[in-house]
């Protein structure tokens, strides 16, 4: 990748042949197992050690940053929705401000759109999330454009390294 | 070799965290194991069971036997967590292994959420089209919310760079013959606020 074409604040990772592999690899998954980095070691010609070694590299580096089974959070009882506003440019910063400012506002993202303020809201149930919704709607004075997932199509996101 | 302890592992962890589900880029199927599992005889108890489901929230350890590690400190057996882990996936609680990458630190800077309104009846049919893409890492479907919003189906794309993206976008619209489809491209330029959705204080 040509750095040099690059501006930004965000450092590009250094990475061995080894971390691209393992990164590519990894996001397939890991098995279940006993020794877990010992079969994937296997897989990439190398040793459980310098696996290890590797991914403890990464995470320090900040290119991973969590490992592991994923729970579902709608299985645990939890409820999310994805959220917008259309704020007008002379509030931003002030609605972003009172958005955030709910413990239940997990992220908050700005986009290029008229709505232009997206945030996903996650509470223990749907009640308790259309609750936050309104309150947002009351505090901003701006009606929340509400999209609940109704779907979940089966992608296998892949980032190759 | 430098290997981290399990304890500062952990608390490495706890530190590090932000999860978010435009950041989730650890999607993939989990590895099925074949460990026989015996549901009565095997299962933790329930304190075990949250205390475990709290271990792995914050990502496996480091080590060569990671579920070892995490057996002792649950004072249990390596062989039970493995089945209480393979329980856990057979009721799809489980239904992830993550792997959470920092797309940015790889050079996937372009962040484009892509909202097509799509006919009812062939939602399924685009939604499957365009999972099948490696690009697109998320791909909803969620309410029109009419007359302002006409969207019913909502992908992520993480891309090098807006260009890519676009061109990407471009190059599925041609594929799957979308041209006459109404779609909207929102790029991501700042986060506001990231950080884990408070779901699991429940019973941790």
């Amino acid at each position: 990748m040509d750095k040099s074409s690059r501006q930004s604040t965000t450092e590009l990772a250094e990475l061995s042949e080894l971390d691209k592999q393992l990164i590519n690899l990894l996001q397939r998954g890991l098995p279940v197992a006993e020794r877990p980095f010992l079969a994937i070691a296997e897989q990439l010609n190398s040793s459980e050690d310098e696996v290890l070694e590797r991914l403890n590299h990464l995470m320090t580096s900040r290119v991973l940053t969590r490992f592991g089974p994923m729970f579902d959070a709608v299985c645990l009882g939890g409820a999310f929705t994805l959220a917008a506003l259309a704020v007008p440019e002379n509030r931003f910063e002030e609605v972003a401000a009172q958005v955030n400012s709910f413990d239940e506002v997990a992220h908050n993202y700005r986009r290029t759109h008229d709505f232009n303020m997206w945030f996903v809201v996650g509470a223990e149930s749907e009640a308790e999330v259309n609750q936050v919704i309104s309150s947002i709607e009351k505090t901003t004075a701006l009606p929340v454009l509400n999209t609940p997932k109704l779907e979940e199509f089966y992608v296998q996101l892949y980032l190759p390294a | 070799m430098s290997q981290l302890s399990s304890a500062q592992h952990l608390h490495q962890l706890e530190q590090e965290r932000s999860v978010t589900e435009n950041d989730s880029t650890g999607i993939f199927s989990t590895a099925k194991s074949n460990i026989a599992v015996n549901r009565e005889k095997d299962a933790l108890s329930l304190s075990q069971q949250q205390e475990l489901r709290a271990i792995l929230e914050k990502g496996l350890p480091h080590a060569a036997q990671p579920y070892l590690l995490i057996a002792q400190a649950l004072n249990t057996t390596e062989a039970q967590v493995l089945a209480q882990i393979q329980l856990w996936q057979e009721d799809s609680l489980i239904k992830r292994f993550g792997l959470v990458v920092k797309h940015r630190k790889l050079g996937f800077k372009a962040n484009a959420m892509v909202v097509w309104n799509i006919a009812d009846e062939q939602v399924d049919d685009v939604a499957a089209q365009l999972s099948s893409c490696s690009e697109v890492s998320l791909c909803y479907r969620r309410p029109r919310r009419l007359p302002d919003w006409p969207y019913n189906l909502f992908c992520m794309i993480h891309g090098t760079d807006r260009e890519i993206v676009t061109a990407q976008i471009d190059a599925m619209v041609k594929k799957f013959s979308l041209s006459y489809v109404e779609k909207d491209i929102l790029f991501s330029f700042k986060a506001y606020k990231q950080q884990g959705a408070r779901y699991t204080k429940q019973g941790i």
